[in-house]
C-alpha cells in the first residue's frame, strides 16, 4: 500500500546568499495531502527553503511540483501552477483594502473561491472595505491565508502564521489550517509546536541548512529527547495543548494558561 | 497684490512642470527601484518632436498634433528603454543606474547634434501667447495651461491607479513587488507600462516646458530632471499626492525666493531639501527610517 | 617544461606580483618620465619631456587621483554620489578667490580651501547620508547643482562666471611657474596621485575601511553587529571629499586658473566613468581608468577635428563630435560589454587562454 506521489519533491537544494551558504543540499518531499511541517531552530534555513521553492532566491538543485520540474521557471509562473504563498510576518498590501487584496489574488483562469475563503474567515467579508493596514495582526493573518486560497492552489507554503499572535488568534489560525488542509496540502513552517501537533502529519527537520530528520510529526513530538535534540525545546503534552485552547474551534478560547504553552514566535 | 498673484501663478506653473516629470519618476522608482536618469532625455525628445511638428504644421491644430506626438514619442522611447536597457539589467541595479545615466547624456547630445545647441524658438498662437487678468495681475496664459495639464494628469493617474486592475497591480507592486509575483502576476508587464506612462508624461512636459520658456534647448530636459529628483525625494516615492504636494512646495519656494534675490530660488530648493532630510524620520519610501 | 623551470618561473611571478614591488616600479617609471626624450607617435604630440606632453600627463595623473578618491566613495563604500565635483570646485575656487581678491598667499589660500572642503564634506555628508543609496544620489546631485549655480551665476565678480578666473600669477612660487617648470608641476601631480594612493590603500586596509566594504555589501549586517553604518559612510565621504579638494588645488595650479567645467554634473559623471571603466573597487583599474579617460577627454578636440572623423557620413559624424554623446555611450557600452571594467580584462584573458589551451591539450591527448 504505497502513498500517492508527493506534490512537491525537492532534491539537493543549495542556496548561497550574500556570500554565505544557507542551504547545503536540502532534499525532502511534501505529501499530496495533509500538512507537512518544516521545523528547526531559528536561522537554520526554513524560510529560505520555502522562498526557494517559489523561486524568490536563486537556488541550485531540483524542484519538482506535481511531477514537473519548475526549477527554471520565474516566480509568477510557479505561482500560476498552483503554489500559494503565505509569507512570514503577514505580508498584506497595507494601502489596499481587504477586498482589493483579495481581488489581486484572483486567478487568471477559473472561478475564485470566495465562498470558501469567506466561510473560513468571515471577518474578511465583514471588513471588505477596510484598509488592510488598519487590521489587527490576527485579521491580517486571516487575509494572508485567505488570499492564498482564492485560486485553485494545489500546494500552500505557509511560513510561521502564528508568530506574534495572541493565543486567541493562534487557536483560530490553527483551526483554519486544519480545515484548509482538507482542501489542499500545506508545507507549514512553524515554531509553535502545539500548532504542529494539532495539524501536521509529516515533519521535516532542518539544521544548519541540511535535512536531519523526516518522519511522522506526532511520533517526533511524542519523543521528548528527540524533540529536544533537534529543536532545542521541549514538546508540549497533549494536556498543554488542550489548556491552550488549540483544540477548540475558531471562537473565544477559555482562560489561557500561557505558562503551559511553548514560546510562540520570536524570530 | 498683483505681484503675489503673479508669483503664485508662476510658482504653480513650475510646480505643474515638475509634477509632470516627477510623477513618472516616482512611480518608476516606487515600483521598480530604478533611478531613471534617462527621464530627462524623454522630456527633451518629446519637446523636440513637438517643436518639429509645430514648426511644420501651423496654428492651434498644429499644437494639437504636436501634443499627441510629444506624448507618443515620450512613451515609445520610454518603453523601448525599459525593454532594451532596463530589463536585461534587472539583477544588476547599479549597472541599471549607470546605463540610464549614459542614456541621459547620450540622447540630449544626439538631439544637439541634430537640432544644434542654440535654442529653437516656439511661436505661440495669439490665444496662448497672451495673458489672463487675475486680481489685477497679468498672468501669462501658458501658466494656466501647465496647471490644467498637471491637474488632468493627476486625476487621470488617480483613476488609473484606483479603478483598474493594472493600477491595482502597480499600487501593490510599489509596496511589495515580490508578493505580487508570488500571486502569479507578471510584474514585468507592469514595469513596461509604468515606464511608458512616465515617458508619456515626460514628453508632454517637454512640450509644455518649451511653450513656457518660448524656446527649447537640448539641456532643458536635464535641468527639469534635477528638480524632479528633489520633488521625488521630498514627496514619498510611489505616492502621487506626495509628488503633487512636493511639486507645489518646490515650485512656489523657488519662485518666491527668486523674487527676493535672483538665483536664490534654486539655492533655496536645495536648502529646503536639506532641511526636510534633516528633520524627516521616514526613509524615501515612507517607511520609518 | 621541466620541474625546475616551473619552480623558477613561479617564484619570479610571485615576486612580480608582490604589490609593493609593482607600485615602486610604476612610481619610479612615472617619476622618470620628464627625463626621457622618448617619442610615442599618435599618442603624444612630442617627446615625453616636452611641456605639452608633461602637461597632458600631469592632468591624467591628477584625474587618476580624483578617480581614486571617488572610488573610495563609490567602489569601496558603495555610495553613488553625483556631486563629487563640488569638492574639486571648492578647492579650485576658494583658493583662487582668496589669492586674487583677498590677497592671501597661495599656501594660506590652499590651506583655507582644504579647510572649506573638509567643512563642506562633513556638513553635506551629514545631511545627504540621511537617505539611502538612491536618495543619496539625488541629494548629492542637487548639492552639486547648487554649487555649480553659485560658481557660474551666483557672483560673477568673485568667480568669473562662465569664463572662470585666472590665478594671480605672482602668487605662484617660481619653482612652479613658467613653461620651463612644467616638469615640477608634473611631479606635483604625481605626488598628489601618490598621496591619494597611499591614503586610499591604507584606509581600505584598515579596520574602518573594512567596515566600509561591509557596509557596501550588507549594511544591515553591520548595524546588527552594533556598528553605526552612518558614521563609517560619513568617514568615507569626508576623506574622499578632502582628497578631491586637494585635487582641485593641484588642478588649479596645472591650469593656472579656476574653470567652471569642474562644477558641472558632467565632470562628476566623468569621474564615475573613470571608476566604472576601470572597475569599481579595483584600484589599479581605477587609476588606469582615470588616466585613459583624462587622455581621451583632453585629446577630444584632436579626435573630433581629425580627418578620419570628418570623413564619416554626417549621420555618424554629428554624434561623434559631441563629447557628451561619447561619454554617455561609453557608459552604456561598459555596462553591457565590459561589466566590472578594465580590471576584469586580465581575468577574462586568462580564462579565454586557458580555454584555448585546454582545448589544445585535449585535442593533443586525443590524437596522442
Amino acid at each position: 500500500m504505497s502513498r500517492p506521489d508527493p506534490i512537491l519533491h525537492v532534491s539537493g537544494l543549495t542556496v548561497t546568499l550574500g556570500g554565505s551558504a544557507i542551504l547545503h543540499g536540502v532534499s525532502f518531499d511534501v505529501a499530496a495531502t495533509g500538512v507537512t511541517a518544516l521545523l528547526g531552530r531559528n536561522g537554520v534555513g526554513k524560510t529560505t527553503t520555502v522562498r526557494s521553492v517559489l523561486g524568490l532566491n536563486p537556488a541550485g538543485g531540483e524542484i519538482r511540483f506535481a511531477g514537473r520540474d519548475i526549477s527554471a521557471l520565474p516566480t509568477h509562473r510557479r505561482a500560476r501552477r498552483g503554489i500559494g504563498y503565505v509569507p512570514e510576518d503577514r505580508v498584506v498590501f497595507s494601502g489596499l483594502t481587504v477586498e482589493e487584496n483579495l481581488r489581486l489574488a484572483e486567478p487568471a483562469r477559473g472561478v475564485p473561491r470566495y465562498e470558501l475563503v469567506h466561510d473560513l474567515f468571515p471577518v474578511l467579508r465583514e471588513r471588505a472595505r477596510q484598509r488592510a493596514g488598519t487590521l489587527s495582526g490576527g485579521e491580517q493573518q486571516m487575509l494572508a491565508l485567505g488570499r492564498a486560497l482564492l485560486g485553485p492552489a494545489r500546494l500552500l507554503l505557509v511560513d510561521e502564521p502564528t508568530k506574534g499572535l495572541s493565543p486567541k488568534y493562534t487557536a483560530m489560525v490553527a483551526a483554519a489550517l486544519g480545515r484548509m488542509a482538507e482542501q489542499v496540502p500545506i508545507l507549514l513552517v512553524e515554531q509553535n509546536l502545539a500548532v504542529v501537533r494539532r495539524t501536521a502529519r509529516d515533519a521535516v527537520v532542518l539544521d544548519m541548512g541540511r535535512v536531519v530528520h523526516t518522519g511522522d510529526a506526532r511520533d517526533l513530538l511524542a519523543d521528548p529527547s528527540l524533540t529536544n535534540r533537534l529543536l532545542g525545546v521541549s514538546a508540549p503534552s497533549a494536556q498543554a495543548a488542550e489548556t491552550a485552547g488549540i483544540n477548540t474551534a475558531a471562537t473565544e478560547a477559555p482562560a489561557i494558561d500561557t505558562a503551559a504553552m511553548p514560546a510562540s514566535g520570536g524570530a | 497684490m498683483s505681484t503675489l498673484v503673479l508669483l503664485t501663478a508662476t510658482g504653480l506653473g513650475l510646480a505643474a512642470l515638475y509634477f509632470l516629470v516627477a510623477s513618472g519618476l516616482s512611480l518608476i522608482f516606487g515600483l521598480m527601484d530604478v533611478l531613471n536618469f534617462a527621464h530627462g532625455a524623454f522630456v527633451s525628445v518629446g519637446g523636440y518632436a513637438a517643436w518639429t511638428i509645430a514648426d511644420h504644421v501651423a496654428g492651434t491644430f498644429g499644437l494639437g498634433v504636436a501634443l499627441l506626438v510629444a506624448v507618443v514619442s515620450g512613451a515609445a522611447l520610454a518603453a523601448l528603454t525599459e525593454l532594451v536597457i532596463i530589463r536585461p539589467l534587472y539583477s544588476r541595479p547599479l549597472d541599471q543606474v549607470l546605463a540610464t545615466v549614459g542614456l541621459g547624456l547620450a540622447i540630449p547630445a544626439l538631439l544637439q547634434a541634430v537640432w544644434g545647441a542654440d535654442p529653437r524658438i516656439w511661436t505661440l498662437p495669439s490665444w496662448l501667447g497672451g495673458t489672463v487678468s487675475v486680481f489685477g495681475a497679468h498672468v501669462p496664459t501658458v501658466r494656466f495651461v501647465l496647471i490644467a495639464a498637471a491637474l488632468v494628469l493627476l486625476t487621470g493617474l488617480r483613476l488609473l491607479l484606483t479603478r483598474t486592475r493594472a493600477g491595482l497591480i502597480v499600487r501593490a507592486g510599489v509596496e511589495d513587488r515580490e508578493m505580487v509575483s508570488a500571486l502569479g502576476i507578471d510584474v514585468r508587464r507592469a514595469f513596461t507600462g509604468v515606464f511608458a506612462l512616465g515617458g508619456a508624461a515626460a514628453g508632454l512636459a517637454g512640450m509644455l516646458d518649451g511653450l513656457y520658456q518660448g524656446s527649447i534647448s537640448p539641456g532643458d530636459g536635464t535641468s527639469l530632471l534635477i528638480f524632479a529628483f528633489v520633488v521625488v525625494v521630498l514627496g514619498r516615492t510611489g505616492s502621487l499626492t506626495g509628488a503633487a504636494v512636493a511639486s507645489a512646495a518646490v515650485g512656489l519656494t523657488q519662485q518666491f525666493a527668486n523674487y527676493l534675490s535672483p538665483n536664490l530660488g534654486d539655492e533655496s530648493v536645495v536648502i529646503l531639501l536639506a532641511a526636510v532630510l534633516l528633520l524627516r524620520r521616514r526613509d524615501l519610501k515612507g517607511r520609518p527610517a | 617544461m621541466t620541474r625546475t623551470d616551473t619552480v623558477r618561473s613561479k617564484s619570479v611571478r610571485t615576486l612580480l606580483r608582490s604589490r609593493g614591488a609593482a607600485v615602486l616600479l610604476v612610481l619610479a617609471l612615472l617619476y622618470a618620465i620628464p627625463y626621457s626624450t622618448l617619442r610615442v607617435p599618435a599618442v603624444f604630440d612630442g617627446p615625453l619631456d616636452s611641456p605639452g606632453v608633461l602637461q597632458l600627463l600631469a592632468v591624467c595623473l591628477v584625474f587618476a587621483g580624483l578617480a581614486l578618491s571617488y572610488d573610495l566613495l563609490f567602489g569601496h563604500t558603495g555610495l553613488l554620489s553625483f556631486g563629487h565635483g563640488l569638492f574639486v570646485t571648492g578647492g579650485m575656487y576658494v583658493t583662487t578667490i582668496l589669492v586674487d581678491h583677498a590677497g592671501y598667499s597661495l599656501l594660506i589660500s590652499a590651506a583655507a580651501g582644504l579647510g572649506v572642503g573638509l567643512a563642506a564634506a562633513v556638513l553635506l555628508g551629514a545631511v545627504a547620508l540621511r537617505v539611502d543609496g538612491i536618495g543619496f544620489a539625488m541629494v548629492t546631485l542637487a548639492f552639486g547643482q547648487a554649487v555649480s549655480l553659485l560658481v557660474v551665476s551666483g557672483s560673477p565678480a568673485l568667480t568669473g562666471g562662465e569664463q572662470g578666473q585666472t590665478l594671480n600669477a605672482a602668487s605662484v612660487p617660481a619653482v612652479l611657474s613658467g613653461i620651463r617648470n612644467t616638469a615640477n608641476l608634473y611631479w606635483l601631480a604625481l605626488g598628489y596621485l601618490a598621496l591619494c594612493a597611499v591614503v586610499v590603500w591604507w584606509l581600505t586596509a584598515s579596520v574602518p575601511g573594512r567596515v566600509m566594504r561591509a557596509v557596501k555589501e550588507n549594511e544591515q549586517r553591520v548595524a546588527v553587529l552594533g556598528l553605526n553604518p552612518y558614521l563609517f559612510k560619513l568617514l568615507a565621504f569626508v576623506v574622499a571629499g578632502l582628497l578631491a579638494t586637494g585635487g582641485g588645488v593641484v588642478y588649479l595650479l596645472l591650469l593656472g586658473g579656476a574653470t567652471p567645467t569642474v562644477a558641472g554634473s558632467d565632470f562628476t559623471l566623468g569621474l564615475l566613468v573613470m571608476v566604472v571603466l576601470g572597475g569599481a573597487g579595483r584600484r589599479w583599474g581605477v587609476v588606469a581608468g582615470g588616466v585613459l579617460y583624462a587622455y581621451a577627454d583632453q585629446s577630444l578636440t584632436r579626435l573630433s577635428g581629425s580627418t578620419s572623423v570628418a570623413a564619416l557620413p554626417g549621420l555618424l559624424r554629428g554624434p561623434l563630435q559631441q563629447p557628451l554623446f561619447l561619454l554617455g555611450a561609453s557608459f552604456v557600452a561598459v555596462v553591457f560589454f565590459l561589466p566590472g571594467g578594465l580590471a576584469t580584462l586580465p581575468d577574462r584573458l586568462r580564462t579565454s587562454t586557458m580555454r584555448i589551451r585546454g582545448r589544445r591539450t585535449r585535442r593533443e591527448s586525443a590524437h596522442g
